[in-house]
């Protein structure tokens, strides 16, 4: 990672280093789809058509397994609701002509949306947006092909501890966000509904499900928090940052 | 898998991915709801992390990668960089799975 690290901006350096650890995951991804056998077309399509990792990774797996194609477009699209509620948390960023919309609405994932949501100022959650989108883009996607390519020559990426990589950096954006008594209390309680849903319900309900984590923080800052103008709404959340 | 369950599963996310931006986006919002949306980061943050670090398919675990979590979990109180959180927490997984 010396190119990231040389890199200057934060933000910048932030979503360079975002763009390779899922690149690594891309070329996981590449290998399963063809060991699915999916053409290399097909993965690359994925990768560049829905451009959703672990949606791609729910719909090759349902085929890998033996499930047939509605199955595996349906757990795909479950995997994805939880975009609705991170474009609608990001919806007074994504601003702009309808063009640059929907360029923003494809290039909505995990990763461009916790950059976003992590910085504080209007100016910050944009370029952190569009600089994450189009890294974690570029590097998803040459890793798709690399892979896809590659075939099963590559091993298992758990053996480099990549699986706790996604986890840790989420938490690192997470962290600054938690100053505020409501903030917290909305994201204990998130994690406690989406652990307490993972056994019962189908792979990506549990993350959507964590929205109501919400419930919890408003219902104790309501009134509570005078100082906190609803107008600053999205800068209030980040603190001082970090 | 066909090409038509490629696009299919590329316009359904298209429209999920679009609800936010392409709906919502620059819109005034009550502020009733600006209030909870604000809140949002937070609870789907956390449910992300959650999941990611104990979610095994459908069943909850602990493993090398929560060791790495948590160790990322104490990195992150100490307000180390980022890139610092991500590779400690490579690292304390892959050396867990390496002695296990």
């Amino acid at each position: 990672m010396g190119f990231a690290t040389s890199v200057s901006d934060p933000v910048l350096r932030k979503a360079v280093v975002l763009g390779i650890a899922v690149g690594l995951y891309g070329v996981s991804f590449g290998v399963l789809a063809v060991t699915a056998g999916l053409s290399v077309w097909q993965a690359v399509g994925l990768s560049t058509l829905v451009f959703a990792g672990s949606s791609q990774f729910a719909a090759v797996g349902v085929i890998a397994a033996g499930g047939g194609p509605l199955a595996a477009v349906a757990s795909g699209l479950l995997l994805n609701t939880r975009m609705a509620a991170f474009g609608l948390a990001l919806a007074p960023v994504l601003t702009g002509r309808l063009p640059r919309r929907l360029l923003a609405s494809h290039l909505l994932i995990d990763e461009s949306a916790a950059m976003a949501l992590a910085e504080s100022d209007l100016r910050a959650k944009r370029r952190a947006f569009w600089f994450t989108g189009v890294s974690v883009f570029v590097f998803w996607n040459a890793a798709t092909i690399f892979g896809a390519l590659a075939g099963s020559l590559l091993g298992d990426p758990r053996t480099l501890g990549l699986d706790a990589a996604f986890p840790a950096g989420f938490l690192a954006l997470l962290g600054p966000m938690l100053h505020h008594r409501a903030a917290r209390l909305s994201a204990l309680a998130g994690a406690v509904v989406a652990l307490g849903l993972l056994p019962f319900t189908p792979p990506g309900v549990p993350i959507l499900a964590a929205s109501a984590g919400v419930l919890a923080g408003y219902w104790v800052a309501n009134g509570d928090d005078p100082g906190d103008d609803p107008g600053d709404h999205l800068g209030t959340l980040s603190g001082p940052g970090e | 898998m066909s090409w038509l369950a490629i696009v299919a599963l590329a316009v359904g996310t298209f429209a999920l991915k679009g609800v936010g931006p392409v709906l919502a986006g620059g819109r005034q919002m009550p502020a009733v709801l600006n209030r909870v949306v604000a809140l949002l980061p937070a609870a789907l943050l956390a449910g992300l992390v959650a999941v990611q670090t104990f979610g095994d398919g459908q069943t909850l675990t602990v493993d090398g990668r929560t060791v790495g979590v948590l160790v990322a979990a104490v990195a992150v109180v100490l307000r180390a960089p980022f890139i610092v959180v991500v590779v400690l927490a490579m690292a304390a997984a892959a050396l867990v799975r390496g002695l296990g």
